[in-house]
């Protein structure tokens, strides 16, 4: 196992990098994406609850990797994109589709006395949604959102698969010509680790912190 | 000029004909006190007066802008009409003074030092000046509501609608609120359209007393008329339901 790791630092450090910063695009993106699609799904007009809820029911209900191929096979031929970005579009679509019925779930479990408090003293729905409900919301789902961030790094694997570099193109890579496939995938779950759980950590920090 | 005015206004839920054929005129700077059996309509009403909830048929002039038109723009009449509900709907989020200086700020624009000045005097009055850094669930309900009528009243209002603010207290925090309420009515400008069952507030207050069942108003009278010698059997039978217990 160490030597697997001394001999292949390099790529094994190149493969986390792109892990890395996929999944933080991914999940800012995701992230907004998200809320705004959750907001979608309970404002009063009825064309943006039907467009949020279309765009919900496809990308949570297709295969993370279908949603990949697609940005990298079909779109590319558009917008020219390599595997890193048609994997990091594909993680951001799917995994948003799931942080908005996480939000909006959140958001309804605010009682509605927030947001007609809000509204009879003069602020708009906007205003509303954003100082008033939406904090007490996202405070309420942590910890299914602390899940869905852990799911998305995981899911940032689907990029080995568009040629992405990423950490398990890395692994798989090494695999393949050293033959030492048990170690080679101990070191690849290792460097997962070390994004998941300081990230398990913090939302569990954050947790506690707001509670 | 009429602050309030309704004329043939009608609301519906669905199929269930809510408000039948309102016509009220409520003066500006009078208090007017609204009481029924329950499900008669009242909060529907109040609810109305702010656009919390549409209307169907007629006008409901508000501050000279009429509600029924859908056009009109609810946030401007909620600036000048101001609301107390029965479960305080305190920003849980925020401090006391941040659930007072919110609105001002965002829909006022009004400077940090004033609208903190203000919010400071607002809490003072209502007998809660070391409550400025509490949240929400740190307080009673009668506290909470007292802030509640301070965060209206920072809007600066024309108006301020009361829906049974104090049907969530315990009975040794209702005086409190109430004392808050005289206080407020006191001021000749204010309009207020209370919904309570306190017969004696309204006794006590009330220029007018308005009296609902099932979604109609049935009578409009001078508080003191009214309690003497109302006129409507209904009215009779509920005051002396109320009254005897
Ligand atoms: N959102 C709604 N949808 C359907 N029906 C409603 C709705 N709100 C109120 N109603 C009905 O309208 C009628 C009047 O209700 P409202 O709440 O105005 O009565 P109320 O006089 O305030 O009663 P209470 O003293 O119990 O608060 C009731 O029959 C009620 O069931
Ligand atoms: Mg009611």
């Amino acid at each position: 196992m160490i030597n697997i790791l001394q001999n292949h630092l390099s790529e094994f450090i190149s493969g986390f990098g792109i892990t890395l910063l996929s999944s933080v695009i991914a999940l800012v993106l995701s992230l907004v994406l998200g809320t705004i699609f959750a907001i979608m799904e309970v404002v009063p007009n009825k064309g943006a609850r039907v467009i949020a809820r279309i765009y919900i029911e496809i990308f949570r209900n297709i295969p993370l990797l279908v949603i990949t191929m697609f940005f990298y096979v079909v779109v590319t031929k558009i917008f020219a994109m390599s595997g890193l970005t048609a994997g990091t579009i594909g993680l951001a679509l799917y995994t948003s589709a799931f942080i908005a019925e996480t939000v909006r779930a959140g958001i309804l479990a605010v009682d509605s006395g927030q947001m007609e408090g809000a509204r009879a003293n003069g602020l708009t729905f906007w205003q509303a949604m954003q100082y008033i409900v939406l904090p007490q919301a996202f405070k309420i789902v942590i910890p299914p959102l602390g899940n869905q961030f852990i799911n998305l790094v995981k899911n940032s694997s689907t990029l080995a698969f568009v040629a992405g570099f990423d950490l398990m193109y890395q692994g798989n890579e090494i695999a393949s010509t050293t033959f030492d496939t048990i170690n080679t995938y101990i070191v690849v779950g290792i460097f997962y680790l070390i994004i998941t759980l300081p990230l398990s950590y913090y939302m569990r920090y954050l947790e506690k912190k707001l509670a | 000029m009429a602050m309030i005015e309704f004329k043939n206004v009608e609301k519906y839920y669905g199929d269930f004909h809510a408000l039948t054929n309102i016509n009220l005129k409520i003066e500006s700077g009078e208090t007017v006190v609204l009481i029924g059996p329950s499900g008669s309509g009242k909060s529907t009403l109040i609810r109305t007066v702010n656009g919390l909830e549409t209307v169907e048929g007629g006008e409901l002039i508000v501050n000279d802008q009429d509600l029924a038109n859908k056009k009109t723009d609810m946030n401007r009449i909620r600036k000048n009409v101001g609301m107390v509900f029965q479960h305080f709907n305190l920003y849980e989020n925020k401090t006391v003074l941040e659930n007072i200086m919110l609105a001002p700020r965002l829909v006022l624009k009004r400077n940090k030092s004033e609208n903190e000045k203000i919010a400071q005097a607002l809490l003072a009055k209502v007998g809660l000046a070391d409550k400025g850094n509490s949240y929400p669930k740190q307080l009673s309900g009668g506290q909470k509501q007292r802030v509640a009528i301070a965060r209206s009243l920072a809007m600066k209002p024309k108006a301020l609608l009361f829906d049974e603010p104090t049907s969530a207290l315990d009975p040794e925090m209702i005086g409190d609120v109430l004392n808050v309420m005289k206080d407020i009515a006191k001021d000749s400008d204010m309009t207020m359209l209370v919904v309570t069952h306190e017969m004696g507030f309204a006794k006590q207050v009330a220029d007018r007393v308005i009296f609902m069942d099932s979604g109609k108003i049935l009578e409009d009278a001078p508080s003191a008329q009214f309690f003497d010698n109302p006129k409507e059997p209904r009215a009779k039978q509920f005051l002396s339901q109320v009254l005897n217990h």
